[in-house]
């Protein structure tokens, strides 16, 4: 009886068109968006100290969830699986990077936006061959484009400004007057900026998915050969999913190495992180916006949380908690698929479902 | 009859001059012959049906029509003009919309939202818009689905809007695919087995719903159809296949008489 | 100008012919990692081929049959006993993943089923790190009677060194293929196997149990598994690492064709050899750790124009 929407009439096709037509949706966010700008800032996660959560918990969680939105982009909605996508944040890290070298006094946020762009072009180049290859077959090029990255990420000494170490470092930034990256950055200025960005560009997905842009999308996902006959273009609707992909990973690839690691090598890009983020997606829901965040949130922390819990409850130590969450992963990630395919983003729809007429049965 | 006449038929429907004509039509796949020097043509504003048994080369014929195959011979003129070998997309752009045997929705999609992915060519805006989607792009949005939702009224589908497509019966289903294909606003329609699986009420109401697709909005429309009184009572003209060649091309009791098409029909030995 | 065409096209042909008897070491080398790389992709093109799924966890249990089977050596089980009880646990892996995850995603997409082996993969990881610990194990070789050591072929004065372990791997690789074959084409199940790769519904028709065939051949792909794990293993240690490199099966079935046994060999031996002979020959022009996308750019060459591989099945789309 909470989720009711008796007597909420949508009497224009604005109103039908909404993101979140319905009144008690409306209000959910606005608690999340209440919360996560004037609750977390100050208090961070209680019970938690105050720096571990915003470092360990919070500001990757924000982070992967842009990633994960630009996967489910490619994935979720256009139906092209890649497992290029720790290559892709790479490329955007490495692109703020060299950005911020050549542009020193340029605003920080300004300069990680348009690192994405690099992404993007970069992206849709290795998405030329999905015209050609369809399906799982898409892997393959994709994990090219991941280990010739990688590759490039290591010998193109150019990328890291031939630091001898290989890896880079982030330079102390400021925006405001508020320093923004580097090391004396504020945890909350960095949650802040990156909690922003998400914000605006979970908006930008929210509005380019539900239009036809999206629709393009989708229809290539689910029937390409009656999409062309509707009178899509693959080429377009492909290559406008990789490079919007690309973009959302290039910029979740710069915030995680320039606010939160403040360094970064090669490892942080390779191919386990592709998969990770390719759990986060399945987990969450193919096609879902907020489905990513649950995705993103829940492989990120379920880690933590079997750690902490394995410690504090059975003293066990931190490496078997790690492999337990390894396998318990792979078989949540397992009966997801045998349960719900469509993932946590499905399961919540369900759960409001019921919501609708609880306390009654039916 | 001229090819440029236009005449009225007794029911009172104009039928205009040759919207399409195909032309010594022959369409290979690897050593298989699938139509072997077909023409016959497509007046504006009839209903044109093509006949015959199992494997006579209809569906391949409509692919042609589609733009989806490209013969090996033959021209294909559309609207007095050459039609080049185009891509499925700019077949579309031409006008010709169709439906298919085995329902081609987008089962990832509810009812409306199939049927505003007719609308795709004509939505503009840009990306940029797009990302904003307050302003031009929504104005856009809204016009779309207020001529999509007609279309949904028309076919009678209203109960269905949020239902996704994978769940509905094979019968709506394939009424789905029609306002889909409605929604492109085509000059030409092809319908491929519209009636298949259906029983007698679902075909009254499908032939109902044909007819009114090309008496309201004047489309002219050519389909593939297997019941012989669905064709009789819809179809202006009539050409029958079989093999790949043509058999017989004339009006619907014209072909019901003809020798060739019955012992087609029977399995007589030719 | 020139010097760089030369140094691409002429100058890598020329070290070759110089140094003949490096480049037959090389050639050695890559045929070894192409027969490895083979094995491997026998495994996918086993499980590809019978139930349409693929399984991205064939890499994984490589690694992981490989530490099972030095784990338990290791707990003190003689050698032979060992050997015996991995095949065992390989087939209880079989069982249950016929059990828990085929049966239950009959009708999905391939997609779904591949994102599942994906999942089973992390699994997998999990476990044998958890049980058998992280850090690299040395292969029991000589405990299974597999040969050590070297021998030294000094043609005109020059130096080929021939592994023993490697040549070993070569002979048991093609005994193993051969009895594949002889298994598929002579005996009843393999019969079963053939006909259930073709068609599903038309085997299922004629009494064949799906169910059945499935645990059978995710046995013989654990098999195969367990296989290129010892000689994997016993050339460069059993490790994690190894899991990555199997992924390089994927280049390989592009090239042979994800359903055909002979295209895994000869996808696997050509990725094999032109990728060594790729990293050392045109290597120092680009810098080293090319061999690590070699052989993918060479599969996104062939999906371009060839699909299908060297001799998979042709695919035509209908509408």
């Amino acid at each position: 009886m909470f989720y009711r929407e008796a007597g909420q009439y949508n009497t224009t096709y604005e109103q039908d068109l909404q993101a979140f037509p319905i009144k008690q949706d409306k209000i959910g966010i606005a608690i999340w968006l209440v919360l996560a700008y004037l609750f977390v800032p100050f208090f961070g996660i209680p019970g938690l100290e105050y720096g571990f959560a915003m470092n360990a918990i919070m500001i990757p969680v924000l982070i992967f969830t842009i990633t994960t939105i630009g996967l489910n982009i490619l994935v979720g909605f256009t139906g092209q699986i890649s497992l290029g996508t720790g290559a892709f944040m790479g490329v955007g890290a490495y692109a703020c990077y060299k950005l911020t070298s050549y542009f020193p006094d340029t605003n920080i946020i300004i300069l990680i936006l348009a690192s994405g762009f690099v992404s993007a072009i970069v992206g849709a180049l290795f998405g030329l061959p999905s015209l050609r290859i369809k399906g799982f077959y898409l892997i393959v090029a994709t994990l090219a484009a991941q280990f010739f990255l990688e590759w490039c990420f290591i010998r193109v000494g150019w990328l890291y400004n031939y630091n001898p170490s290989g890896a880079i470092e982030v330079p102390q930034r400021e925006v405001f007057g508020w320093i923004v990256t580097g090391a004396s950055a504020e945890p909350v200025t960095r949650y802040l900026v990156v909690l922003s960005i998400l914000v605006f560009l979970a908006i930008i997905a929210g509005n380019l998915t539900r239009g036809r842009i999206g629709r393009s999308w989708m229809m290539i996902r689910d029937m390409d050969i009656a999409a062309e006959l509707i009178g899509v273009r693959p080429l377009t609707a492909k290559l406008s999913a990789f490079a919007v992909s690309s973009y959302f990973i290039g910029v979740s690839g710069a915030l995680m190495v320039f606010l939160w690691l403040g360094a970064a090598e090669v490892e942080s890009f390779d191919v386990n992180h592709s998969f990770l983020y390719l759990f986060m997606v399945i987990l969450g829901g193919l096609g879902s916006i907020t489905g990513s965040f649950m995705g993103a949130a829940f492989i990120w922390t379920f880690p933590i949380i079997l750690k902490e819990l394995g410690k504090s409850w059975f003293g066990i130590n931190a490496t078997v908690m790690e492999n337990v969450s390894l396998v318990a992963i792979g078989v949540m990630i397992v009966v997801i698929l045998i349960v719900e395919p469509h993932g946590m983003a499905r399961l919540w729809q369900i759960v409001k479902q019921k919501l609708r007429i609880w306390p009654f049965p039916h | 009859m001229s090819t440029a006449d236009t005449y009225i038929t007794p029911d009172g429907r104009v039928i205009g001059a040759v919207m399409m004509e195909m032309k010594n039509i022959t369409l290979r796949f690897g050593g298989v012959v699938a139509i072997q020097d077909i023409s016959f043509d497509i007046r504006e504003g009839e209903i044109r049906a093509i006949i015959g048994p199992n494997g006579a080369g209809k569906s391949s014929m409509l692919n042609v029509i589609n733009g989806f195959y490209h013969p090996q011979e033959g021209e294909v003129w559309f609207r007095g003009l050459k039609r080049p070998s185009m891509k499925p997309y700019q077949i579309a752009k031409q006008g010709i919309a169709r439906t298919f045997q085995n329902i081609a929705l987008f089962k990832g999609m509810t009812t409306v939202e199939n049927v505003m992915t007719g609308r795709q060519l004509m939505m503009e805006k840009s990306f940029f818009w797009q990302m904003l989607r307050v302003g031009p792009a929504m104005t856009e949005e809204v016009e779309h689905r207020h001529r999509c939702e007609e279309i949904i009224d028309f076919l009678e589908i209203q109960h269905i809007r949020k239902e996704p497509v994978g769940n509905l019966p094979y019968g709506l289903q394939k009424r789905v695919e029609l306002a889909r294909a409605l929604a492109m606003e085509p000059k030409l329609l092809l319908l491929d087995e519209p009636m298949a699986g259906m029983n007698v009420e679902e075909k009254e109401d499908m032939s109902r719903f044909i007819l009114d697709v090309n008496d309201q909005y004047g489309t002219t429309i050519a389909l593939i159809e297997h019941d012989m009184s669905v064709v009789m009572d819809l179809a202006d003209r009539v050409v029958c296949l079989d093999y790949g060649k043509m058999l017989a091309d004339g009006t619907a009791a014209e072909v019901q008489k003809n020798q060739a098409v019955i012992d087609a029909y029977l399995g007589v030995e030719h | 100008m020139t010097d760089f065409l030369y140094s691409i096209f002429v100058g890598p042909f020329a070290d070759m012919i110089a140094l003949p008897d490096f480049l037959m070491q090389v050639l050695w080398e890559g045929f070894v990692a192409g027969v490895l790389y083979a094995l491997i992709a026998l495994g996918f093109v086993l499980i590809f081929k019978a139930s349409g799924v693929f399984n991205f966890a064939q890499g994984i249990m490589v690694v992981f049959s490989g530490l099972t089977l030095v784990g338990l050596y290791e707990l003190g089980v003689p050698a032979i006993m060992a050997l015996v009880i991995t095949l065992g646990v390989m087939y209880v892996l079989a069982f249950s993943v016929e059990r828990f995850v085929l049966r239950k995603l009959v009708n999905q997409p391939d997609i779904i089923l591949f994102m599942a082996t994906i999942g089973l993969t992390n699994i997998l990881i999990g476990l044998g790190q958890w049980i058998f610990g992280g850090e690299t194990k040395t292969m029991i070789t000589e405990q299974l009677w597999l040969p050590t050591g070297s021998s030294v072929w000094e043609p005109n004065g020059g130096l080929v060194i021939f592994q023993h372990i490697d040549i070993a791997a070569t002979v048991i690789a093609v005994l193993m293929i051969v009895g594949l074959g002889f298994f598929f084409s002579y005996t009843k199940v393999g019969r079963a196997l053939r006909a259930v790769a073709d068609d599903h519904q038309a085997s299922l028709s004629v009494g064949i149990s799906l169910n059945q065939i499935w645990v059978i051949v995710w046995f013989a792909a654990g098999i195969v598994a367990l296989v290129t794990g010892i000689m994997w293993g016993a050339r460069s240690d059993v490790s994690f690492s190894l899991q990555i490199i199997a992924l390089k099966a994927l280049p390989v079935l592009v090239l042979g064709g994800f359903t055909s046994i002979p295209g895994a060999i000869v996808g696997g031996l050509i990725i094999g050899i032109g990728e060594k002979i790729f990293e050392i020959y045109w290597g120092p022009l680009f810098g080293s750790g090319v061999e690590g996308w070699f052989a993918y750019v060479i599969a996104l060459i062939f999906l371009l124009f060839r699909p299908q591989g060297l001799f998979g099945d042709k695919i035509i789309e209908r509408v």
